[in-house]
């Protein structure tokens, strides 16, 4: 989802017996459903995991507003504009609550932003792929945020105190965004022919990639098994694919929109819908550094963060100055 | 970095005349730009009237480790809670 890639110490999980006494209690907590707070003693791997997961989904918030920053001062009306704004002003919220619940694991601030600006930590491949016209912004609040709060809603259980706290208060916030962005979609699906036309051309790019945002295939998610002992992550990849698509279908039927997958059919027997497999190649290579944004991405981070420096530095200096004439 | 920010804990006061209760960190130059941005990182909805930021280098907290010897010894004493009193039906509420 938003941390596509948390690797994992690459060894299986301990049984009982393997554990030592503190593990031991460690995993007895855990599996009582207790939460683990900052102070509390936990494994190693626990600690790099979370770090990893929390920081990822973090980045992943902060590269979020830029797709999105790209359409504010062409939004179609004032109040368009200062909808997405609002959104968008949400989302670097989202990445500071998760950057502070990440730094309560001992890292540090200047660390998590120098690992995502150098493009050593990962972000969900999602926001590297572009936005090319107003019927985007629909797309992605819809089925991007959509996407999201399956995955966020599940996390509200993870076993870390402060990521559990911060997705709460996201998961708050992120009906809005979804609710925003199906909004936009009624309103070009409902009318010119050209607008719907539009609409459906911005959920057939889009489609695909949020589908991905969920990860790779249980089968090759190769680091989930000790994150779901630990309750890092509650959900499996492929669980929350499918409930997205089991609740975002019936929503592209009511636009009078096509789905963008002509295998995808409601099996009445499960109750779910059977759809295709995204393209997992193209997944890989966007993780990896090759999607269509991601250069942009890192450069425009970079850009701000360089453009910024002279204020920063400025607020502490003035800080320091009082300090010094206080004393 | 010699610059970074120093790290704030946030503490809001609710619409509903509770406490001021932790939400959050971040970082700010100064008490002042805490604030602000406390502001606008945790009340973007309404969330608070009131807000106290606090350096976290001044929290001090229990240990995790000491839970059992600080807060055991209040297990035993029951008959702290009104019920641990049998109070007759005829009595009435007390």
């Amino acid at each position: 989802m938003y941390a596509q890639e948390v690797k994992s110490t690459g060894k299986g999980i301990k049984t009982h017996e393997e554990m030592s006494a503190e593990e031991r209690d460690f995993q007895v907590r855990i599996d009582a459903g207790e939460k683990i707070e900052p102070k509390d003693w936990m494994p190693d791997g626990y600690r790099k995991n979370l770090v990893r997961q929390i920081s990822q989904h973090g980045h992943s918030e902060v590269v979020g507003q830029l797709p999105e920053g790209n359409w504010i001062t062409r939004a179609p009306t004032l109040e368009r504009k200062a909808i997405l704004l609002a959104k968008v002003q949400d989302e670097a919220g989202h990445g500071l609550y998760l950057y502070s619940a990440a730094e309560t694991l001992g890292v540090s601030r200047a660390d998590l932003i120098d690992d995502l600006l150098s493009g050593k930590a990962k972000y969900s491949s999602i926001f590297n792929y572009p936005t090319l016209n107003w019927a985007d912004m629909g797309a992605v609040g819809w089925l991007v945020d959509g996407a999201a709060i399956v995955n966020q809603v599940a996390l509200q259980r993870t076993s870390y105190g402060p990521y559990s706290r911060a997705m709460v208060r996201i998961c708050k916030e992120e009906s809005f965004h979804a609710r925003q962005g199906f909004d936009i979609m009624m309103k070009m699906s409902s009318g010119t022919a050209a607008q719907k036309a539009m609409a459906q051309d911005a959920l057939n790019r889009l489609w695909w990639p949020a589908l991905m945002m969920f990860g790779p295939t249980d089968a090759d998610s190769v680091h989930s098994a000790q994150s779901m002992a630990w309750k890092i992550k509650v959900m499996t990849n492929d669980e929350g694919r499918q409930k997205f698509v089991d609740q975002t279908i019936p929503q592209i039927e009511y636009l009078g929109l096509e789905v963008p997958d002509s295998a995808a059919k409601l099996n009445p027997k499960t109750g779910h819908y059977e759809f295709s497999d995204p393209d997992w190649a193209e997944f890989f290579e966007v993780l990896k550094g090759n999607g269509p944004c991601n250069v942009d991405r890192l450069r425009a981070r970079n850009k701000a963060h360089d453009d910024g420096a002279w204020f920063r530095d400025g607020l502490m200096a003035h800080t320091k100055k009082q300090q010094i004439a206080a004393e | 970095m010699a610059n970074d920010w120093p790290l704030w804990e946030i503490f809001i006061r609710g619409q509903h005349g509770l406490s001021h209760r932790h939400v959050g960190s971040l970082h700010a130059p100064d008490a002042e730009m805490a604030v602000l941005n406390a502001r606008d990182v945790y009340t973007r909805r309404n969330e608070g009237v009131s807000i106290w930021v606090v350096k976290s280098e001044d929290v001090t907290a229990s240990a995790p480790s000491r839970k059992g010897p600080m807060f055991d010894p209040s297990n035993d004493k029951t008959y702290r809670h009104p019920t641990f009193f049998d109070i007759p039906d005829e009595v009435g509420s007390m």
